[in-house]
C-alpha cells in the first residue's frame, strides 16, 4: 500500500472528465508527490495508462475491486 | 508563436451545430489541453453554434438510422416516424438525461474546461457574415478569423482533425 498526498473522487464521471479533474489535481501537486484516483469509469484504465505515458507522471498502481478502479499517480 | 518548443499541438475545424456533434471536438480538445497539447479549434458553418453564449443545442433521429432508439422505438416509428413534431425535442430531453445519469459531462461544462485549460476557439468570419449573426450572440473570448487564420496554426500542427 503506498502512501498518497492528495485523493481524487471521481467516480461516477465519464470521460474525459476522470483525466480532466486528474490533471487538475497533479498541477496542484509538487513534482514526487502521489495523487490517489478513484474512478468507476472501465475506459479509465487504458486512459489513465495513456495519460501518464504521454505526461510523463508515474503510473504506481492501477487496481480494479467491485467496479471500483483505484489509480496511483506520483507527479513528474 | 514558439516554434521551437517541443509542445504538441491540435488543430480542430468544427462543423456541426447538433448536440451530439458537440461533443467530439469538446472532448478532444479538453483532453489535448490535459496531455499539455496547444489546442485551436475553428468553428464554422453549423459549428457556432456551439459557441453560442446560450447553447440551445437539440439532436435529431430524422436522417440518423445509427442512432439507437429506447424503448424499441425504431421499430414503432420507422423513418417518417422520426420527423413527428416533437419527435426532436424528446430526443434532446431522452439524451440529456441518459448524459447525465451515465457521467457524461455536459456540453456547456466540456467547452468551459476547453477555455479554461487554454484552448483557442476561432469562430468562422464568413460564416457570421453569411447568415447575418452578431458577436455578441458569442461567448467572450474567441477569435474570429478566416481560412488562413486556420491554416496558421494547423500548418504547425501534429493532429489535425475536421470534425
Amino acid at each position: 500500500m503506498v502512501d498518497y498526498d492528495e485523493r481524487l473522487d471521481a467516480t461516477g464521471l465519464n470521460c474525459p472528465l476522470p483525466i480532466i479533474r486528474a490533471k487538475k489535481a497533479l498541477a496542484g501537486l509538487s513534482s514526487g508527490q502521489v495523487l490517489e484516483i478513484v474512478a468507476t469509469d472501465p475506459g479509465s484504465v487504458k486512459d489513465f495508462e495513456a495519460f501518464t505515458r504521454q505526461t510523463g507522471h508515474s503510473l504506481l498502481e492501477s487496481k480494479e475491486g467491485d467496479g471500483v478502479f483505484t489509480y496511483l499517480i506520483q507527479k513528474a | 508563436m514558439d516554434t521551437t518548443s517541443n509542445t504538441k499541438k491540435m488543430a480542430l475545424i468544427a462543423t456541426k451545430g447538433t448536440l451530439d456533434w458537440a461533443y467530439p471536438p469538446f472532448i478532444l480538445a479538453s483532453t489535448a489541453a490535459a496531455l499539455d497539447y496547444e489546442v485551436s479549434v475553428f468553428f464554422t458553418f453549423y459549428g457556432l453554434q456551439l459557441l453560442r453564449k446560450d447553447l440551445n443545442l437539440k439532436i435529431s433521429p430524422l436522417g440518423n438510422p445509427g442512432m439507437p432508439m429506447p424503448m424499441g422505438m425504431d421499430k414503432w416509428f420507422p423513418v417518417a416516424g422520426t420527423a413527428l413534431p416533437g419527435m426532436e425535442a424528446m430526443m434532446t430531453s431522452m439524451m440529456k438525461s441518459k448524459m447525465k445519469k451515465k457521467g457524461v459531462a455536459s456540453v456547456e461544462e466540456l467547452r468551459e474546461i476547453c477555455i479554461e485549460s487554454g484552448v483557442k476557439l476561432i469562430g468562422c468570419q464568413m460564416t457570421i457574415d453569411l447568415f447575418d449573426l452578431s458577436p455578441d450572440d458569442f461567448i467572450d473570448g474567441i477569435d474570429y478569423g478566416g481560412a488562413s487564420t486556420f491554416f496558421e496554426f494547423a500548418g504547425e500542427s501534429d493532429v489535425s482533425l475536421f470534425i
